[in-house]
């Protein structure tokens, strides 16, 4: 237990202990980890971001969505319109097409009908100047008794 | 144990073990190691301990070397464990210094973590039983042998007047001579008048020279005094149980001899290194393992508690509590004493 020179060298050695650590252990230390603390709160400001940009993004999704599904229903009911519509005018096509026909037909009818009347007239009169002349054995001038024919003809 | 001096008494014992390995002039005026207490007590001031300053130096250079690698690598990205480990360490003797210290100073920082894991370290060679080393080194020729560089009042004091140094290095440039002679002078009487200063001139000065004086010796003196009695304790377990006398260790003389030797505990450890290590490959299931452990547990266990080994036990997880209370302690009275070297009064 003697106080000596160990003192001085003890002294000695730790302030050659301290400059080690204060040239060569604390900087690289430091800046290592005040560089990852950097890092992190990059990092977690980073993911903070990318949380909120994530937030708008979804509003705005959401948005999209209900706009296009407020699209989607308005071409919907155009495309109901649009079907009733060319149903509603297809129907109006067809019974006026079929109006068409059958007045055609109905007028081709009366057009044969009139046709066959007048060929009917026409040999009813010869039929009837045949007849009478065969009654009368004489020769009927067909011009002669035009008048009376033709009240003939109107009668039958 | 002692060195293999076998028939020594229970004051040698202690005093062999409390004396350092001191280097000096003997009185013929040849420079060489002292062979006795006497020898080293005549050798006066200019003569050093050898064992106090190779371990300091041995223990620094572990600590430079442990934290040099990490400091090496660092960079900013996932650290490995030991990278993680150290840097705990770092951060929290950073954390330590920004509380107390509110100045910028690039040099307080690294002598807190110097200071704090050096003398950790030191303490720590308090924990090695005491007999280890000193027999290792009495099988070199070496006769004398103190590990804990922290139990030997010059290596304390001599850290504890370096920061006595920086906090007169540090209240000079912060303040100047004149604040600093200001401060040791202006208080704790305080007046207004100029009568009233040289009047409490010389009681001023007288109170704040040992206020400045304690710091040193109480900082030096603290560190010495606990370590010096964890070791003087851990000494005196060892004398009571297995030294010479011992009174429980007597049973097992008849075993061992005078005590438990060295051999025992190397192949004590051996065979439970040697058992997991077996069961970890696989030769071993982990019934039989059990029962392997457990009778090898007794045995040594019955052994330990008859040598007082239980009780180095019990004093060593005590002392692991001081050794790292001391350092801090230590480094937090730096900071504190440093900080008010850099304040104004």
């Amino acid at each position: 237990m003697n106080i000596n020179a160990t003192l001085i060298l003890q002294s000695i050695a730790m302030m050659i202990f301290v400059w080690f650590c204060m040239k060569f252990l604390w900087p690289p230390l430091m800046k290592a980890m005040d560089e990852r603390r950097e890092r992190i709160a990059e990092g977690l400001a980073a993911s903070d971001r990318a949380e909120k940009e994530l937030e708008a993004a979804k509003v705005t999704v959401d948005q999209q969505i209900r706009e296009a599904r407020d699209k989607a229903g308005e071409i919907v009911e155009q495309a109901s319109q649009r079907h009733s519509q060319i149903l509603d005018q297809a129907k109006e096509d067809a019974v006026s097409e079929r109006n068409r026909q059958v007045s055609a037909a109905e007028a081709d009818i009366a057009q044969a009908a009139n046709q066959a009347r007048e060929e009917l007239r026409a040999s009813v009169a010869s039929l009837a100047v045949l007849g009478a002349s065969k009654i009368l054995e004489k020769e009927v001038d067909a011009n002669t008794h035009r008048e009376l024919l033709d009240k003939l003809i109107a009668e039958i | 144990m002692a060195g293999g001096s076998e028939n020594i008494t229970q004051s040698e014992y202690i005093r062999h073990h409390l004396q350092n390995l001191t280097f000096g002039q003997h009185p013929d005026g040849s420079w060489g190691l002292a062979h006795s207490a006497e020898e080293a007590q005549a050798m006066g001031f200019w003569a050093f301990h050898v064992d106090t300053m190779f371990w300091a130096i041995f223990l620094g250079l572990i600590f430079y070397l442990l934290f040099r690698t990490v400091a090496k690598k660092a960079n900013s990205g996932v650290p490995s464990r030991f990278q993680a480990a150290i840097e705990f360490i770092v951060e929290f003797v950073d954390n330590s210094v920004r509380e107390s210290f509110h100045g910028t100073s690039k040099f307080i920082a690294p002598l807190a973590l110097t200071l704090f894991v050096w003398i950790f370290f030191m303490n720590f060679m308090d924990l090695i039983p005491v007999d280890w080393l000193p027999w290792v080194a009495g099988q070199a020729g070496i006769h004398y042998q103190k590990v804990v560089p922290t139990t030997d009042v010059n290596a304390t004091m001599g850290m504890a007047i370096t920061v006595f140094v920086l906090i007169l290095y540090f209240s000079i440039k912060i303040k100047g001579v004149g604040g600093f002679i200001a401060e040791l002078t202006g208080q704790p009487f305080a007046a207004n008048s100029t009568a009233g200063k040289i009047a409490f001139f010389l009681p001023n000065l007288l109170l704040e020279t040992i206020a400045l004086l304690a710091k040193p010796v109480s900082l030096g003196l603290r560190l010495f005094g606990n370590l010096y009695a964890g070791e003087l304790i851990f000494i005196l377990i060892a004398l009571i149980f297995t030294a010479g006398s011992g009174f429980v260790a007597a049973g097992l003389s008849s075993v061992f001899g005078e005590h438990i030797p060295a051999w025992f505990w190397i192949v004590a450890t051996a065979a439970i290194f040697a058992t997991l290590w077996l069961n970890l490959k696989g030769k071993l299931n982990t019934k039989t393992t059990l029962w392997f452990l457990l009778a090898e547990m007794l045995l040594v266990g019955g052994i330990a508690f008859l040598g007082g080994q239980l009780m180095h036990f019990g004093w060593a997880v005590f002392h692991l509590l001081v050794i790292t209370l001391q350092a801090f302690i230590f480094m937090m009275l730096t900071i504190v004493y440093l900080s008010m070297a850099h304040e104004h009064h």
